[in-house]
Parts: C-alpha cells; structure tokens; sequence
C-alpha cells in the first residue's frame, strides 16, 4: 500500500519535473530566438488582440473589487475611529496585490486561453509544420511576439487596474460610507508610496511571462485532435493561475520584506 | 536529389517504416502508393526534416540531413516546398498574404514585386483575382491550389505533395495532377506525391513506390508496376481487397 503511494507520488515528481524542465526548455529557445529583432507588426498586433481588448474586463473587475474591499471595510474602520486610512489601505491593497494578480487571473483567462487555443489550432491543422516547412521557426515567429506583448501589455493593464480599483474604493467610502473624498485622498497620498505600484508592476511583467509561455507551450505540446485543443486550453488556464499564485506569494515576500 | 539509405522509423515500439532504401532523381515525380497506416506519408514528412529517422540516413541534394540542426536544416527547406494534405493555410491571413508568406519572411524584395509574384502563382493555378479572399470561404479544391501555389511561390527545386487529391471529387482531382505535371514541366522541379489514388498514380508518375506494412515492396515505372507479378501490389492496384470484400458478402 504505501509502496504503491510513494510510487504514485514519485510519478507525480517525475511527471512535474519533465513538465518544468519543457517549459524551461521552450524559455530557453524564446530567449535564444530574441537574438534576432522580432517584427514590430506582429507584435502591435498581439499587443492590440492580447492587451487593448481585455480592458474592458480588467477594468471590470478591479472595479468591483475596490468596491468590495472597501465596502467590507469601511464600517469597521469606521468603527476603530480609523478613516483616515481607509484611501491608503485601500490603495496598497490594489496595487501591491489585488491589481497584479486579479489581472494575471483574468489575463490567464482570457490571453492565456486564446493564445493557446489559436496554436494547439495551429498544430493540428498541421499550420505549424507549414511554418517549419517555409524555414521559419515556429519559437520565433509565434511564441516571441507573444512574451514581448504580454510582457509589455499585462504592466499597462495593471496601471489602469490600479487606478480603476483606487476609484472603485473611493465611490464606496465616499457615497457609502460617508468618507469624504478629500479624507480619501489624503490617505492615498499619506500611506502609498511610489514603491507599492512599482512592486505590482515587477510582479505582472512575470505574470505576463508566464501567461504567454505556459499558453505557448501547451499550445505546440497540444494532444491531436478537436479534444486535444479543449485540453491544452484548459492547462494553460489552470497552470498559468497556479504559478502566477505561487509566484507572487513569493515576489511579495522578496519585493515587500 | 533524394536519397534514402536504410531508413527506420519507430514510434512508440511500433515499426512504421523499415530499411527504405530510395532515390528520386532530379526532375523527376516519384509517386508513393500505399495503404492507410502504411508509414508513406511519414516517409515524406522525413524527407523534409518535419520527423527524425529512428535510424538510417536522409540525403537531400549533397546534405545528409537527418541529424541536422534546425538552422541548418532551414537552409534546405528554402529550396523545398510542401502540399499538406489538408492545405494547412494559415487561416488568419489572406491568400495573398499566404502565397507570400515564404517570400516575406526570407527575400527582401519590395511589396509590389511579392504581389506580382503571388499574382502571377495564383494565375498558375487558376486563382487569380483571389488575393483578398479568407482561407475559409475557399473549397477544398481551392485551398489545395492555394497551398501547391504557396509551395511553389519560392520557386523551389523538390515539392513533396501529401495525398493532393484526398477529399477532393474527381474533377477536381484531376486538375490538380495536372497542375502537378504542369508545375512539373514548367519549373522543372522533382516532385514526391503519396496517394492512394491510383488513376493519379498512373497518370502523374514518371516512377510508383509502393509501401506495404512499413517496407518498400515495388519501385518501378507504371508499366512495372501495372504488371507486377507481387500479390501485395497487384491488390492494391486493382483493388481486390474491396471486390474480395464484396463478393463474400
């Protein structure tokens, strides 16, 4: 019984070392393809599909959450003769946590999921073999402009997540809570500093990174078929939220000590 | 042009492919016919570095090119092109755009002399007019057009063609083995075509190789083959197997 428990365990190790050793792999190749300049359409064209249209969604959600945050919050803040600080709290929270990884959350939905859905299509059309077949890499020609656009988009949508969640708090604590939008202000100005948005932006241009590698990477490992691409899609999505959790557990830790 | 010396393949403890040994000569169209599940189409997919032997050597012009770095092996493929069997175009561009794709990506020529290439590769196979058009609102016949036209647009000296004909009703079959032996003529390329369809066997072919269970059992001109004596190929032919089937019904 316990033989076949640590045989099991020790497949699961095995299996996930394979998966990381891949993955690193793929990094590898993207980092060695960099060496040549990618062309600047293809990547204004991921910025613009991966970036520019998930906004909107971004915006939605941080929205609601600086809402929720300060909803739950103010009363007891309140209650503590301590809302003074509520702009600050709110603030800190959004851009050091909330916006980051809310944002990799839904970009990992959304970006993830298209970027892998789109090659493990490729794949099984057999577009990519067309691709090697033309002499082009498929590394250099898909996954780079991929990483330079996540990289780049996700840190933007986090700024406007920042402010859109920091605006959300303050409709709560002003028209709710009876805060007033001067104590609010004064708040945010008291308590945040330059380094609590920057921190957030270091983390999401990992997050991006991640997105973009793990959507690329389940995309040309995609098993065959219609279920092959509905499988992939799903891994990215569920991979990419995992690490982009665990990451920033630990970037906080490194960024915020 | 091609060489294959002992060629294996496995995959996964299977023997797709044993001991090919094969040579197509510059010029010439060398037809595969074999089964489904023969190993012919993975024998053409190795002959342009898409999968590895599992042993043996793959010799393109002067180049063995089996073990060789993708970089490398890029260089080669400049001088190849490929007619998938299901057209593989890339469906997020225009046809124009994938007739050029080759074109863009390594010669550096101005805009408007690529669209005269395409122009004129979309005449060739009688598609002019439809630079603008999406993959998706072209038939089957059409998409496999586009893609031999893709092929050729770098004017390339080998064309390997995967089961061009496939889907495809006869007319329109047939038009496209005559586009093969027009491309062919016209740029004087050395083709491989793997099909199953014998008439377009019989009529494209200058040689026929026949796969049977992973091995090469017959390699001759149509007339050898057509009178082959080897029950394993005079099946395949005449296409026994189906009229056996019939009859014990």
């Amino acid at each position: 019984m316990l033989i076949r428990y640590l045989e099991k365990l020790g497949r699961y190790v095995i299996n996930g070392l394979e998966l990381f050793g891949a993955v690193m792999l793929l990094v590898g190749q993207t980092i060695y393809q960099l060496r040549h300049r990618p062309r600047l359409k293809h990547v204004f064209v991921q910025m613009s599909h991966l970036g520019v249209d998930t906004l909107p969604i971004v915006a939605l959600t941080m929205l609601f959450t600086g809402m929720v945050i300060t909803l739950q919050t103010a009363h007891e803040f309140i209650r503590f003769g301590a809302q003074s600080t509520i702009g600050g709290v709110v603030a800190i929270a959004v851009s050091r946590e909330l916006a980051p990884v809310l944002t990799g959350v839904v970009a990992a939905g959304r970006v993830g999921a298209a970027i892998t859905a789109e090659i493990s299509t490729m794949k099984v059309t057999e577009q990519i073999d067309a691709l090697k077949v033309m002499a082009t890499n498929p590394v250099a020609y898909l996954v780079v402009p991929r990483l330079i656009a996540c990289m780049i988009m996700l840190p933007l949508l986090v700024v406007f997540g920042d402010v859109i969640g920091t605006f959300g708090g303050w409709i709560v604590s002003t028209y709710y809570a009876g805060i007033s939008s001067f104590t609010f202000i004064q708040s945010i100005d008291a308590f945040t500093v330059a380094h609590d948005v920057n921190g957030g932006l270091i983390k999401s241009v990992f997050f991006g990174a991640v997105i973009a590698i793990i959507g690329c990477y389940q995309g040309l490992n995609a098993p065959e078929g219609a279920e092959g691409v509905g499988k992939a899609t799903t891994r990215s999505v569920v991979g990419s939220i995992i690490v982009i959790f665990i990451a920033n557990c630990f970037m906080s830790l490194i960024l915020y000590r | 042009m091609i060489k294959l010396i002992e060629v294996s393949k496995e995959f996964k403890g299977r023997q797709v492919l044993q001991h090919i040994n094969l040579a197509v000569h510059k010029g010439e169209t060398l037809v595969i016919i074999g089964g489904s599940g023969s190993g012919k189409s993975t024998l053409l997919r190795m002959m342009i570095g898409l999968i590895p032997p599992s042993s043996g050597e793959i010799w393109i012009k002067d180049a063995e090119i089996s073990h060789m770095p993708e970089r490398k092996l890029d260089e080669i493929r400049l001088s190849m092109g490929m007619v998938f069997q299901y057209s593989a175009l890339f469906d997020s561009m225009t046809i124009g755009d994938n007739v050029a794709f080759g074109l863009r990506q390594h010669k550096k020529l101005p805009e408007a002399q690529i669209r005269e290439i395409v122009a004129e590769k979309l005449r060739l196979v009688d598609l002019d007019g439809y630079e603008n058009s999406m993959p998706s609102e072209l038939s089957g016949g059409m998409k496999k057009r586009v893609s031999l036209a893709r092929a050729i647009a770098f004017e390339p000296e080998i064309v390997l063609y995967d089961e061009p004909s496939s889907g495809l009703d006869p007319i329109m079959a047939a038009k496209i083995d005559d586009l093969i032996l027009h491309t062919q003529r016209m740029l004087n390329v050395t083709s491989v075509v793997v099909t199953h369809d014998m008439n377009s066997a019989f009529y494209i072919a200058d040689r026929i190789a026949m796969i049977y269970e992973g091995e090469l059992i017959a390699l001759g001109t149509a007339e050898d083959i057509r009178n082959s004596t080897d029950p394993r190929v005079r099946e395949f032919v005449l296409g026994q197997s189906r009229q056996k089937g019939e009859m014990s019904r």
